[in-house]
């Protein structure tokens, strides 16, 4: 038998499994097409921009352009001894020119990043450098201050030479390159970033117990009580959920203050004295307090949408069986939640791991979270590379958790309300 | 709950401790909100109830730091509350529309990469806001349109269209798709199908994630903090500025007055849930 009278054919005389597939493909067409507009506007607005992070984490050109001749002439210096003569000249000559154009202001803020003291010694120079002369720059520069003789700021110009550079994520996790170009820590001192993002991991870890030892029960009487109370019940939940977050805080703030309504309350009780008042704001207390309360919700709504499909028969069941109620719980109805569990354990982590207003606010210097510092960065030092790499690492760590919550979870089975 | 009358007595007693634990999580929720209240009437310049408040004598509450919200010389509260309601209702509409057109889509069996493209399109919401507010100021300032309130409505669209997504798409998945295909069969084209057949059913799920967006856009500070310059200045901008500089009542008084803004909201957003629930036949 031939092939063609195996062959279904449409009315036009098209095999149609041909058709078909020609019908599929419009239609997976046009449902992209209703997407397109969003997930265009979306990578042009954010997920370019996120790129653009990236790139600006690694970006070094600045300096490499701001002194191309004095970076050709350090390729033959081996950096253990001053450079010669030819590399001062060239450095005196990219100088002028930055001077003419007005930039050496940026070239000290960037220098800066790499070794301090540089700010006063470029602005000293540009001040002598109006009467040199021609000739011997060796010298005349060295003769502008001592630390212009030192070979260390020598060394420190010749790391800016790259375009890219791993720099700015070594100084997020507190380490740098020596001038043997070897990867080592920074003076125990001066280690603050590491201190931050232990800091962070640890409030986002407790916070997220925090939430779930507290939400679990009464997610689980939302759950098991009559509509027309748990209904009622629900607000106490939603309401907050619906509140701005800078009212929440705010209330935190009056409370915990130390004249406040808590540290009132432990003095009528006789907890604290009256002239002891703990402080219980902007330190590590206030950020667990007033994020645990914020978070909370996002910890009890998918709880609660889990432990309403378990049906009680279930318990029942259980229990008739033989089991006490704890046996019960712990073998029937607590490894029914584990999704529930799941998905309100990692929302609460990923929220709590990039929070800023609260902390800024109610955590004082031992509360702040790596969002603070990288906030710090974009606004005071105005240090964005810096800000942007801290950014991508940040991101990076709950991009990881996303992807889990993907997993566990589905994107597409997010619940709100 | 009552228990049985059988229960024996040690779980009994675990019984009212479970609720007494549940009675104080629940506490613990939901009484900072009324902290705020009584203490935005206070007379004093205090933020602590003072004596005459605690013998509740009606001179100890006043309403002065309502009238400095409204009527006090340099209060930005009034400009902050223009540009808030404008920023956001734009950022809502915006954020509906491409929302729930990409649901649509996105709700097709025919959506090809559904699970990558839902990833990109919910990723506002799970990246750290502060990550997005420098990403999105670095567009913003490379566009022009940094400071402006173009700028921050295009930022707020960003940031809100994850709910709408989420809401519509959660409708849409209860949708039976066949009365599309009546209505199809019966003359009409796609467009007036959507008008007509599908958005008056889905429209519960939009409306609550325009809600999403618009409380997302109103109470969003971390963005602006970015964006905005003085003529932009938003209400949580301002909570934000008084906050750290310091408490004055009068954040209280904008406060007390947020609180009964979400109250409606929330209350506009559970009859929603409800009446959608209903339309759909789910049974709770």
């Amino acid at each position: 038998m031939s092939s063609e009278t195996n062959q279904i054919l449409t009315t036009d005389g098209i095999p149609l499994e041909v058709s078909l597939k020609k019908a599929e493909r419009k239609n997976k067409i046009k449902a992209f097409l209703l997407v397109a507009p969003l997930l265009f506007f979306l990578i042009i607005t954010y997920v370019f921009p996120i790129g653009d992070m990236l790139f600006r984490s690694v970006d070094d050109k600045m300096v490499t352009q701001m002194l191309p001749k004095t970076f050709k002439a350090m390729e033959n210096w081996d950096g253990q001894e001053l450079p010669e003569e030819e590399v001062f000249a060239a450095f005196h000559e990219d100088f002028i020119k930055l001077v003419e154009d007005k930039r050496e202001g940026k070239l000290s803020t960037q220098l800066n990043y790499t070794k301090n003291g540089f700010k006063s010694i470029i602005k000293k120079l540009r001040r002598k450098s109006k009467s040199f002369e021609e000739g011997n720059y060796k010298e005349q520069i060295m003769s502008v201050h001592k630390r212009w003789a030192d070979v260390e700021y020598w060394r420190a110009i010749k790391r800016r030479a790259p375009e890219f550079t791993s720099q700015k994520y070594l100084k997020g996790i507190d380490m740098y390159k020596n001038q043997e170009g070897k990867i080592v820590s920074v003076s125990e001192d001066r280690r603050i970033h590491r201190v931050l993002w232990l800091r962070t991991l640890e409030i986002a870890f407790f916070v997220t117990v925090f939430c779930f030892l507290m939400a679990y029960p009464i997610a689980h009487l939302l759950a098991t009580l009559p509509m027309k109370y748990s209904n009622l019940l629900m607000i106490c939940v939603l309401l907050p959920f619906w509140t701005s977050l800078l009212v929440r805080t705010a209330s935190w703030m009056i409370l915990l203050q130390q004249q406040g309504i808590v540290n009132d309350f432990f003095v009528g009780i006789g907890l604290v004295a009256d002239d002891n008042r703990p402080e219980m704001m902007y330190n590590k207390t206030g950020s667990y307090v007033a994020m645990t309360q914020i978070l909370l919700p996002f910890m009890v709504l998918p709880l609660y949408s889990v432990m309403k499909t378990i049906s009680p028969s279930l318990m029942r069941a259980g229990k008739s069986l033989g089991g006490t109620p704890f046996v019960a719980f712990w073998k029937v109805y607590f490894p029914l939640t584990i999704p529930g569990i799941g998905a309100g354990c990692l929302l609460v982590f990923i929220l709590a791991i990039g929070y800023y207003i609260t902390p800024a606010l109610v955590g004082g210097a031992s509360g702040t979270l790596i969002s603070n510092q990288i906030a710090f960065h974009m606004k005071s030092t105005l240090d964005w590379s810096f800000a942007s790499a801290m950014g991508l690492m940040l991101l990076s760590g709950v991009l990881v958790i996303y992807w889990l919550y993907n997993k566990i979870v589905g994107i597409d089975n997010i619940k709100l309300g | 709950m009552a228990l049985p009358k059988y229960t024996e007595p040690h779980y009994r007693i675990w019984h009212y401790i479970y609720l007494t634990i549940c009675a104080a999580v629940f506490f613990f929720l939901i009484a900072p909100l009324f902290v705020i209240f009584p203490l935005s009437f206070n007379a004093e310049e205090f933020l602590s109830f003072s004596d005459g408040m605690k013998r509740l004598d009606p001179d100890a509450f006043s309403l002065r730091w309502y009238k400095d919200m409204i009527y006090g010389t340099k209060n930005p509260w009034g400009l902050a509350a223009k540009n808030s309601f404008i920023i956001a209702i734009f950022a809502t509409i915006g954020s509906v529309i491409l929302g729930t057109v990409a649901a649509l889509g996105l709700s097709s069996r025919h959506m090809p990469y559904k699970g990558l493209i839902m990833a990109v399109l919910i990723s506002p919401m799970i990246v750290p806001l502060i990550i997005s507010g420098v990403a999105i100021f670095f567009f913003m300032a490379k566009a022009g349109l940094a400071a402006t309130h173009t700028g921050i409505v295009l930022a707020h669209i960003i940031l809100g269209t994850p709910f709408v997504v989420i809401t519509v798409t959660a409708t849409l998945s209860g949708f039976d798709h066949s009365v599309t295909r009546a209505a199809a069969s019966l003359g009409s084209d796609p467009v007036n199908t959507f008008m007509k057949i599908t958005l008056p059913l889905i429209l519960p799920g939009v409306i609550s994630g325009g809600l999403f967006a618009f409380v997302t856009s109103f109470d969003e500070v971390v963005v602006v903090l970015f964006l905005a310059g003085l003529e932009n200045t938003t209400i949580p901008i301002q909570m934000w500025t008084g906050l750290r500089e310091q408490l004055s009542p009068t954040i209280l008084a904008v406060a007390t007055c947020l609180i009964i803004l979400s109250t409606l909201i929330l209350v506009t957003a559970e009859l929603l849930r409800r009446r959608s629930e209903r339309l759909r036949g789910i049974n709770r």
